[in-house]
């Protein structure tokens, strides 16, 4: 089964005549991505990687069936381009582009939530259905299929938990960055609820960091799961982050620091991994493997 | 971007929040000058970024402009929390009845910018309890609707139709109006003072997300960082200094975390915090490698996953670096995975210099050479 995206999923690439798009959507089709159609406005009519270029969303739409595009233009043309895609009725939008207004951003998710629209991001690597499909920009290498899901917010970090697995011999269901910004898409809960469903996953990986209080919110659902979760939570050792205000320590009311995720995790019944390199350990134990 | 409080009073003043009497000065003159305008008791404000200047001493008062220029005089001298005082703000002093706090920030989990307002505010708002807090969230799609202002209003047990009712029903929906309009991530006024009929903002904290500045040509630039911090902001890396001994550089905020995680649970100490970020180019990554080496440190630890960072890139910037430098003065402790590796792998081999496959691997490499154990 997988989770949002699998085999099937057709993938519109949108701005993908830059630099950094044209890269990936090569590495994309080597990963066996479906890459139907990009979008860079004024280009129509090229051809990247074999891929026919549109200038319009609706265009491509016309003359192809798509399930979920990825973003890859300049921070400014964000909002746009990400609107258009959810407009078009792309059900999965996966936000590349870091350094978005978080104003925008709100924007673009309240959208995406009228519309019932998936989004990734902004400022995520992607997603990865192991074997199946991967959509956004990290190395290829690193991700097989198998049955544990990872749900993170950071792309390096995800690689490196996901790399270790991979290098334990435990593939992955399905990859999941929601993206490092404050405003995105999904939140941890959104993506914890879809693995508890998928036949697929038997064992959830999160990757959570200090601040906000994403981890705590979830740590309640995880109480209630049946499949079993290993954490990893980054920033034991940085220094205390720039406070906002006053306002942020309202919001927060002490929630946000590693000690607290970790407390929260650890009563929902969560196994949290000390280190990157102890989450295989901690996933064979949950998993049974020997 | 966080703003001076003089600089978000005169936004304030702009969109018609109504602010103290008063300006900015630089020197005792000045401000002995701007006094004498208001002609009547004042208060000389530090403008520094940090909080905590009131009980720093960072707020003075006078009655007279003589008393006012000594007052500058003084808190011009004052270092606050490192920052060296630049300016102060002076203005009339108020006539307060009652303190309250006003604010609207985001909220990352709904996603969703927060006004958040208390009948209870000054310098122990964080520590009033749950109920003495009101929050209210702005669907970006509907905005600051006046329903909605005066629905907080009537929350903090102020009445409707009072002209403390009106102004802060009005207020409430400006500040909603300057976040928008200058992407600010923070405004807030704590505290929001009664002062006999009327409601005026005694301080001003505004801080601009700094991811839309490219779209607010008309704001005043403020830097207040340390030289190593701006050379990192101008290669659009985020650096933070600490007080080790080892460099670190990774490529994404959560890895830079994890690498700084894993240093200290193997014995080492980082001397700061470098997110090298996605895609830096050759460029840029040998810029952030001088930056590194000009912090003097004990050994430099560069930590890569390439997704979209490219290992090659990474290898020749090292590479360019030792050969402009004629080698490295310290160790140079290199785990490189991901994109490329291959490529950027050779690139080290030819200068030699090994890449490791594991961040633990090179986590001990690197202790074990700057403390030998």
């Amino acid at each position: 089964m997988a989770i949002i995206i699998d085999e099937n999923t057709n993938v519109l690439v949108m701005g993908i005549t830059g630099k950094q798009a044209s890269f990936h959507t090569k590495q994309m089709l080597a990963y066996g991505t479906k890459i139907v159609a990009g979008v860079t406005p004024g280009k129509g009519g090229a051809t990247v990687e074999g891929v026919p270029v549109y200038n319009t969303v609706r265009e491509a739409c016309e003359n192809h069936k798509i399930d979920a595009s990825v973003i890859f233009v300049p921070a400014p043309a964000t909002k746009d381009a990400a609107l258009e895609n959810i407009e078009a009725g792309i059900g999965v939008v996966v936000i590349i582009t870091e350094g978005v207004p978080v104003y925008d951003e709100i924007e673009i998710v309240a959208y995406a939530k009228r519309k019932g629209a998936i989004v990734l991001g902004p400022n995520t690597f992607g997603i990865v259905s192991g074997g199946k499909c991967k959509i956004g920009i990290p190395p290829n290498q690193y991700f097989i299929e198998g049955n544990v899901g990872v749900v993170a917010r950071s792309g390096t970090l995800t690689y490196e938990i996901t790399g270790n697995l991979t290098a334990n011999g435990i593939g992955q269901s399905t990859v999941v960055g929601m993206g490092g910004d404050r405003a995105v898409g999904l939140t941890f809960i959104d993506v914890l609820k879809m693995f508890e469903k998928d036949d697929q996953t038997k064992a959830v990986v999160m990757i959570g960091e200090i601040g906000g209080n994403n981890e705590e919110i979830a740590a309640e659902y995880i109480k209630e799961m049946t499949k079993p979760v290993v954490a990893f939570i980054a920033g034991k050792s940085a220094p205390p982050g720039k406070r906002m205000g006053h306002a942020g320590a309202i919001i927060e009311r002490g929630k946000g620091t590693y000690q607290g995720k970790v407390e929260a995790l650890t009563a929902a019944g969560a196994k949290v991994a000390p280190l990157p390199s102890d989450v295989p350990q901690l996933v064979k134990e949950v998993l049974g493997i020997k | 971007m966080k703003l001076f409080e003089y600089m978000g009073k005169e936004l304030f003043a702009k969109y018609g929040i109504p602010v103290p009497k008063g300006r900015m000065a630089s020197t005792p003159e000045e401000a002995a000058k701007i006094a004498a305008e208001i002609g009547g008791p004042c208060v000389v404000k530090s403008q520094v970024l940090s909080g905590k200047r009131g009980k720093a001493g960072g707020i003075k008062f006078a009655n007279t402009p003589e008393e006012a220029q000594k007052a500058a005089e003084e808190v011009l001298s004052m270092t606050i929390q490192g920052l060296p005082v630049q300016a102060v703000l002076v203005e009339e002093k108020l006539k307060i009845d009652k303190e309250l706090y006003m604010s609207i920030t985001i909220d990352g989990s709904a996603k969703q910018a927060v006004l958040i307002a208390s009948a209870y505010g000054g310098m122990d708002i964080e520590e009033q309890p749950e109920e003495y807090i009101i929050k209210k969230h702005i669907d970006p799609e509907l905005g600051m609707m006046p329903f909605m202002a005066r629905d907080v209003v009537r929350r903090m047990g102020i009445p409707i139709r009072s002209p403390h009712g009106q102004e802060i029903i009005k207020i409430i929906q400006t500040l909603y109006k300057i976040c928008l309009e200058k992407d600010a991530e923070l405004v807030e006024i704590n505290p929001l003072v009664f002062s006999d009929d009327k409601v005026i903002a005694a301080d001003s904290k505004v801080t601009i997300d700094d991811d839309a500045l490219f779209r607010m040509k008309d704001l005043p630039i403020v830097d207040d960082r340390s030289p190593a911090e701006r050379a990192a902001k101008e290669l659009g890396l985020s650096f933070v200094e600490l007080d080790g001994d080892i460099a670190v550089m990774a490529n994404g905020a959560g890895i830079t975390m994890a690498t700084l995680d894993t240093l200290q649970a193997y014995g080492g100490y980082p001397k700061n915090f470098l997110d090298c970020g996605g895609g830096t180019g050759r460029e840029a990554t040998a810029k952030a490698l001088e930056i590194l080496l000009s912090l003097d440190p004990k050994a430099v630890f560069i930590n890569i996953f390439g997704g979209i960072t490219r290992c090659d890139d990474v290898a020749n910037a090292v590479k360019d670096v030792y050969e402009a430098r004629g080698g490295f003065p310290v160790p140079v402790v290199i785990r490189l995975v991901g994109t490329n590796q291959d490529i950027g792998r050779e690139i080290l081999a030819s200068i030699g210099v090994e890449a490791f496959d594991f961040m633990e691997d090179a986590a001990r490499k690197v202790i074990e050479l700057v403390y030998n154990k």
